[in-house]
């Protein structure tokens, strides 16, 4: 659906995209993430034709982004990162522009402009000017137009900045509801938000790939191994010797105390070992108040460090095959 | 016929928000104050054989220098407007050419001006009412007033695509028309040949005629080139921003 073969973009000196490869199959809900500046938006400018790349090609459903500019921006919807739209516009009137300028006919138009007024959650707001609009309605706005035309391949640059707790909620749920029938390539910097709508992650730093894989097996995959959290009352030397001496147990790192008669620590077990109930059973039997206890993944910053520093350079230099 | 969407959208970005209104009022204010009194004058003083028509050729000279500071408050906001505020992110993104686009802005800055110089055709019809006059001269004046103002809104839209602030767009298209306009002064006449070659290369020095009723088909292609030039540029500037990467 997207194929994306070599591409490097450079503005001036500065390199915003090197030489990034990958492919993403029809009804894939695909995570860019990376920290800022790593290229993720400049990439999608690319496949959405905002401007052409400086090297490499890519195909959307495959037509070439630069040859077929318009036949791609047609298949496309796209949820540019900031949404700044026309604030003179009501929300109608402007999903009417976007509807007509996409080419949508004249008897279908009112049907899709309702939907997506419903879908999105504006119909309460459908008369008011986009300026005096809240960020989060105006994010709804902005996907309002990018699914408007019921797009085969969706792009949604950071969809979820900027909304409530609530709003991310039902985001993703509607993420979700597309993915199947349509293809989605999103980007984010959080990882919570990758687990919970994608099937696959790309990660980017520096403008180039340094892993791809489902977000689970790329946290397992650094890490080799399981981690979990446990806080438990009894005496401190007692309670971590207890936990080193478990069966599959690696190692145990203390994490400051947590509360007046309590111990916290990390605990690092053998991947697939489960730990966890042979730790429950073994503070009960020893008396000792079991008080929370739960798997960690790697968080962000964490996945970044490790891909940097260990990961990143093999994953580059064997690369991704491409067709020429 | 997408880019009639976009159309209809700049359409109503014009006049759903006041600088039409005030651009508008501002020209009719001036353009019919002037008419007035100038009409006053030419009768008092009686200039010339046919008062009437030397009055028409004075007073639509007069509102050719009013559109060097209407036509710039108008184009500013054609792209500069769409670069400062992102929108051109979604605007090229769209399945639209970047002719259409651009045909687009263009014809809406032209219907405004369309508007406004209609509304100047009050002026003359009074007058007609009172005392009745040739009415193919008139033609003439109109269709070179069209054609100057086309002209000059090609070059502020032009201008107005090279940068995303809306002041330095409408200052430099005030610059580029009032330079125009300063070569069909006198002094340009009796200064070196190369100045007087300029003042040829100038949208005013071919107005002239129409002012006088008539309509010379050089003028007219001269116009249908000035204008044809600047979209042409636009249509570069587009491009080549596009290559650069930049908004």
């Amino acid at each position: 659906m997207i194929a994306v073969c070599g591409i490097s973009k450079s503005f001036g000196p500065t390199q915003a995209v090197r030489e990034v490869s990958f492919s993403v199959e029809q009804g894939e809900v695909v995570g860019l993430l990376g920290p800022n500046g790593s290229g993720k938006t400049t990439l999608m400018r690319i496949l959405t034709g905002f401007f052409p790349p400086s090297a490499g090609s890519a195909t959307v459903c495959g037509f070439d982004v630069q040859g077929d500019s318009l036949a791609v921006r047609q298949l496309i919807g796209y949820l540019p990162e900031n949404v700044i739209l026309y604030p003179d516009l009501s929300v109608e009137r402007f999903l009417r522009f976007c509807a007509s300028a996409r080419g949508i006919e004249k008897s279908r138009r009112r049907a899709c402009l309702e939907e997506v007024l419903e879908t999105c959650g504006l119909r309460e707001v459908r008369g008011r000017l986009i300026g005096k609009l809240s960020k989060g309605y105006r994010q709804r706005v902005g996907l309002a137009q990018a699914i408007l035309h019921s797009p085969r391949v969706l792009i949604l640059d950071e969809p979820t900045v900027g909304l409530d707790p609530r709003q991310v909620i039902e985001m993703r749920e509607l993420i979700r509801t597309l993915a199947g029938s349509t293809t989605i390539l999103l980007s984010t910097h959080i990882l919570p938000e990758v687990s919970a709508t994608c099937g696959r992650v790309i990660v980017l730093d520096r403008g180039r790939v340094i892993a791809q894989d489902t977000a689970e097996n790329l946290s397992r995959r650094l890490e080799g191994m399981d981690r979990t959290l446990v806080r438990v009352r009894g005496e401190r030397k007692e309670v971590l010797a207890a936990l080193g001496a478990l069966s599959g147990v690696e190692r145990v790192e203390e994490k400051g105390s947590a509360e007046p008669g309590g111990v916290a620590a990390e605990i690092y077990s053998r991947e697939g070992e489960s730990v966890r109930a042979a730790l429950a059973s073994m503070t009960v039997s020893r008396g000792w108040q079991l008080l929370e206890m739960r798997p960690l993944s790697l968080s962000l910053e964490e996945l970044f460090v490790k891909l940097v520093s260990d990961g990143g350079e093999e994953e580059l230099s064997r690369g991704e095959g491409c067709a020429r | 016929m997408r880019w009639v969407a976009l159309l209809r959208k700049e359409l109503y970005c014009y006049f759903g928000t006041p600088v039409v209104y005030v651009v508008g009022g501002a020209f009719l204010a001036l353009s019919g104050y002037r008419c007035y009194t100038e009409l006053n004058q030419f009768v008092t003083f009686g200039f010339g054989l046919n008062i009437l028509e030397n009055f028409w050729a004075a007073y639509f000279a007069e509102l050719a220098s009013y559109l060097l500071w209407a036509v710039p408050l108008i184009t500013m906001r054609l792209f500069a407007e769409e670069r400062k505020l992102g929108t051109i992110e979604l605007l090229l993104t769209l399945p639209l050419k970047d002719g259409e686009v651009i045909a687009a802005k263009f014809l809406s800055a032209v219907v405004v001006f369309g508007a406004i110089l209609g509304c100047t055709a009050s002026y003359p019809l009074i007058i007609y009412a009172f005392q009745p006059f040739d009415l193919e001269p008139m033609v003439a004046r109109y269709l070179g007033l069209g054609l100057l103002t086309t002209a000059s809104l090609a070059c502020g839209m032009f201008i107005s695509s090279l940068t995303d602030n809306h002041l330095v767009a409408a200052a430099a298209t005030l610059v580029a028309l009032v330079l125009l306009w300063l070569l069909t002064w006198n002094e340009a006449a009796i200064a070196s040949s190369a100045v007087m070659i300029l003042a040829q290369l100038s949208t005013f020095t071919h107005y002239e005629m129409f002012t006088r009723g008539v309509i010379d088909i050089r003028d007219a292609v001269y116009f249908a080139f000035f204008v044809s030039f600047f979209l042409l540029l636009t249509k570069r500037m587009l491009e080549a921003r596009r290559w650069k990467g930049k908004q």
